[in-house]
């Protein structure tokens, strides 16, 4: 019941996704090119989005524990530091590149195309690269 | 002038830009999709439905029940094309204006930044922002700015 819950939210997410466009690299990366092919989509995918999750987060938050677990798994990170806001500027820089992010790219693996499976395959090498330097920059700061 | 040059510009970085359709009704329909998932996932699992934050616990083993929790959200997510096919006939069009090898270096960047970041466009552009957490204002500031810039300096600039 878990697993088949968490696979219909999964579902839902990825036909949010296909429906929206945002499923094409082409459509997103004009969203950037402001000065040229510009195609406002995603903006609107942002506000459909939000006009559902700031109430429905609100209502759900109100309740003591979620439906299938015993209690919600919020991030409490407070700070705004340089790894946010350089680590998310880099992530722009690599999103400028490919046009897939980690949301859109998911949800495109089902169409079966070539592209998605390297990119996918290439953010998570990234992910490790980025696990293996931090693991080595925490020995470097605090030495156990 | 400008138009021949940014064309030079863009075949030199590999990328020749594309023209998408202005669609605004399905991307407010799929944008309020993707919303309702991430309030189901709150309300379901108590999880933030961050697809930086699903897939990097995949490769953290231990705990089986969040992992194949995890692995579910992922099935389920490359199911909606499938889904979306049956339902209209349609295959969801992709255009991909940007060379493999591109795609690849683009892929590893953004692995790492959102490794650093804690996060992408759903984890810090929908759910973050509906926590209303200043964390993700910022996030999504820097990595909607950083994006444009790329796209400008690679299509125009040069």
């Amino acid at each position: 019941m878990r697993l088949l819950s968490a696979f219909a939210i999964g579902l839902v997410f990825g036909l949010g996704i296909t429906v929206s466009g945002m499923i094409n690299p082409a459509k997103v990366l004009n969203f950037f090119d402001i000065a040229g092919t510009w195609d406002p989509s995603l903006a609107f995918v942002m506000a459909g989005a939000l006009a559902v999750a700031i109430p429905g987060y609100r209502m759900v938050l109100r309740s003591p524990a979620p439906r299938m677990e015993d209690r919600f798994q919020l991030p409490d990170m407070r700070v705004i530091d340089r790894r946010l806001v350089l680590g998310s500027a880099t992530f722009g820089l690599g999103w400028g590149i490919a046009g897939f992010c980690p949301g859109g790219a998911l949800p495109a693996l089902g169409t079966g195309a070539f592209d998605v499976h390297v990119f996918v395959a290439a953010l998570v090498a990234g992910m490790f690269i980025a696990r293996w330097l931090r693991s080595r920059t925490l020995v470097a700061t605090r030495p156990l | 002038m400008g138009a021949n040059a940014a064309r030079a510009a863009a075949e030199i970085c590999g990328t020749k830009p594309m023209e998408t359709e202005f669609t605004p009704w399905t991307a407010l329909a799929g944008g309020a999709l993707i919303g309702s998932a991430a309030v189901l996932l709150l309300a379901v699992h108590g999880r933030i439905l961050g697809a930086t934050g699903i897939l990097g616990g995949l490769f953290r083993l231990g705990d089986a029940a969040d992992w194949t929790l995890r692995a579910a959200v992922i099935a389920g997510m490359a199911t909606g094309p499938l889904v979306h096919l049956l339902a209209t006939g349609e295959r969801p069009v992709l255009d991909q204006p940007v060379p493999t090898w591109a795609v690849a270096l683009g892929g590893l960047i953004v692995g790492v930044g959102v490794s650093y970041g804690g996060g992408c466009t759903s984890g810090h552009g929908v759910c973050g922002l509906a926590r209303l957490s200043r964390r993700s204002m910022v996030a999504t500031a820097s990595f909607m700015a950083s994006a444009v810039l790329t796209v400008f300096l690679i299509r125009h600039g040069v």
